[in-house]
């Protein structure tokens, strides 16, 4: 029964101090204190480059979600960012600058579209989940290409920022980047809370075995698409903070080239693990900033860069500092 | 007499030319240890396949505890009460041994629509878990994860999945494959000790290990059933001297 006890326990976090719990830590630390270097220097850039990293952080989170913790590539994933920006955009633009409605539309639409590309797509594999993913995508870009009243091809400026009845200013520079701030640790404890429950277990051994996992009882698939359901609506609220964060919606936003950065960002930081999402994207977005500030073509050192991760790498950047999973 | 817990009539499957089971009938009643065997390409894998549910057949009828069962989904016969293991091991290899077993426990407690609560604190799921660890000797592994056990420890870890699953009717497909003496002998003593609570249906190649366990034998050639009965009358069947014992006694005698 000794034994038993060790066991059913909560384990003992690790020291604090470990490589792996302290760079998470330190990221998140000075994610916090952008804002205070902000004022200092009066330099405002710091504030809109470190928010955008938060952002995409957040869409790389809902992102790794599926792909990396239920082995779903989904290759549309950006499509949720400009589902949850063109809903701000085009309630905005429709007279309704409320957040309260503006950001729970957002979330639902995202969740919807997720529903429907989820139905269809996870009864495929492989290849072919990739490209349903990808299709959708593109036609959600396509659709907001079309879309005359709200910018057309040339995308569309947002004239004011959500409002929230005084709660926050998101015209506040400072108050926007906490509230994206406070976003991400929030969807990081969502993220951390989910992949431990019940729910994540099957999320997680579906990926490991789908065949052991109906062999002991269960039907995956509504798993899989609430699960993708989930990520959709997480994504779909990074896209609307985006939108305020950015003032601006374009089709861009989704187009496919997006949802590739968005992989990129999740396997550069470590697939399947809980903080690698956030440290891939800050490494990838200050490496694109810092390169094309001495080349034209960033791509081509992060290109080299990124083969490099995969080829050797398996964890991503979070596999550098400890196991990907438990031991 | 009481109704079987497993019949199986004119159960028929055809892989292009090939047929893997052709019109098998086979009765198992509530507690025995059944075996199948036969030689190679007997179609021995392929009945537990159809019977788990993973392969549909192009005929006949599985009925398990009065319920026909022939059109029912894997998972739908595991709540059923039928669990299985498989020959090459599957399990979920990146999780630990606990986790393997708790997550057969969690699968028959309900929906796993529990977004929350960490899994990994419910005693309800670890409690269990940890006991069918026990029961296979397993449990100084618990934490240890699969893919760092042992090929006998995950032939072992295979049968306490599939007994977490609290099973009425247990699929063993050839739980000696790729063991040692030693380990054999060990899980031939675990099998051994479920004898009786458990109904077994035990496919195996090893003629010792059938004879030592199985309480009926059913003899599979090409698919189809030649023979069946106790030990001793199969042993004395003279098809099955011919098709299959035939060479081991050759060898014996």
């Amino acid at each position: 029964m000794k034994a038993a006890r060790k066991v059913l326990g909560v384990p003992l976090p690790a020291c604090w101090l470990a490589p792996r719990t302290a760079l998470p830590a330190a990221v998140l630390v000075v994610l916090g204190l952008v804002p205070v270097y902000a004022a200092a220097t009066g330099d405002p850039f710091a504030l809109t480059l470190f928010g955008r990293i938060e952002i995409l952080a957040m869409a790389a989170l809902s992102l790794n979600l599926i792909m990396g913790y239920g082995g779903m590539a989904s290759f549309g994933h950006a499509a949720y960012l400009g589902i949850g920006g063109y809903a701000v955009g085009i309630l905005w633009k429709e007279g309704i600058g409320s957040g309260f409605v503006q950001w729970p539309v957002a979330i639902a639409v995202s969740a919807l579209f997720a529903l429907v590309v989820g139905a269809l797509s996870l009864r495929t594999r492989g290849v072919y989940f990739i490209m349903i993913t990808l299709a959708f995508a593109q036609m959600v870009y396509y659709v907001a290409q079309g879309l005359d009243r709200y910018g057309g091809d040339d995308g569309m400026t947002i004239g004011s920022r959500s409002s929230f009845a005084g709660l926050v200013n998101l015209n506040n520079a400072a108050q926007l980047y906490y509230l994206c701030f406070a976003l991400l640790l929030a969807s990081l404890f969502l993220v951390s809370r989910l992949v431990n429950s019940r729910f994540g277990l099957v999320i997680e051994g579906t990926r490991s075995n789908e065949r052991r996992m109906r062999a002991i009882g269960v039907s995956p698939f509504r798993y899989k698409l609430v699960c993708f359901v989930i990520a959709g609506a997480l994504c779909g609220l990074a896209g609307a903070l985006l939108a305020n964060h950015t003032n601006f919606i374009s089709p861009a936003m989704m187009y496919w080239t997006r949802s590739g950065d968005l992989m990129v960002m999740v396997i550069l930081g470590g697939l399947g693990s809980l903080f690698g999402p956030v440290l891939g994207t800050v490494t990838y977005l200050l490496l694109e900033e810092a390169l094309s500030r001495v080349t034209e073509y960033p791509g081509l050192f992060i290109g080299p860069a990124l083969l490099l991760v995969a080829i050797f790498m398996h964890g991503g950047i979070e596999g550098l500092f400890g196991a990907r999973r438990r031991d | 007499m009481t109704e079987p817990l497993l019949q199986v009539a004119g159960l028929t499957k055809r892989f292009g030319g090939v047929v893997a089971a052709d019109a098998i009938a086979l009765d198992i009643t509530a507690g025995e240890c059944h075996a199948v065997i036969g030689p190679n390409g007997a179609g021995k894998t392929t009945l537990v396949g159809l019977l788990a549910g993973e392969i549909a057949p192009q005929g006949g009828s599985i009925r398990f505890d009065g319920r026909d069962i022939t059109a029912l989904a894997v998972h739908n016969r595991s709540q059923l009460g039928v669990a299985r293991s498989f020959q090459t091991t599957s399990l979920f290899a990146e999780f630990t041994a606990l986790d393997n077993v708790a997550l057969a426990v969690q699968a028959h407690a309900g929906h796993s629509f529990r977004f929350w609560t960490s899994a990994r604190a419910e005693a309800a799921l670890r409690e269990p878990a940890l006991q069918a660890l026990e029961d296979v000797g397993l449990a100084a592994r618990a934490e240890a994860r699969v893919d760092k056990l042992s090929h006998g420890e995950q032939r072992q870890l295979e049968i306490a999945v599939a007994l977490a699953t609290k099973p009425r009717l247990l699929l063993l497909d050839e739980p000696m494959a790729g063991l040692g003496a030693d380990e054999s002998a060990r899980m031939v003593a675990l099998l051994r000790r479920f004898k009786g609570a458990i109904t077994m249906l035990l496919i195996e190649h090893d003629m010792a290990t059938v004879f030592a366990l199985a309480d009926r034998i059913t003899v599979l050639v090409y698919g189809r059933v030649i023979a069946g009965g106790d030990p001793a009358s199969v042993r004395a069947d003279a098809a099955v001297r011919e098709a299959y014992l035939g060479e081991h006694d050759a060898r014996h005698d």
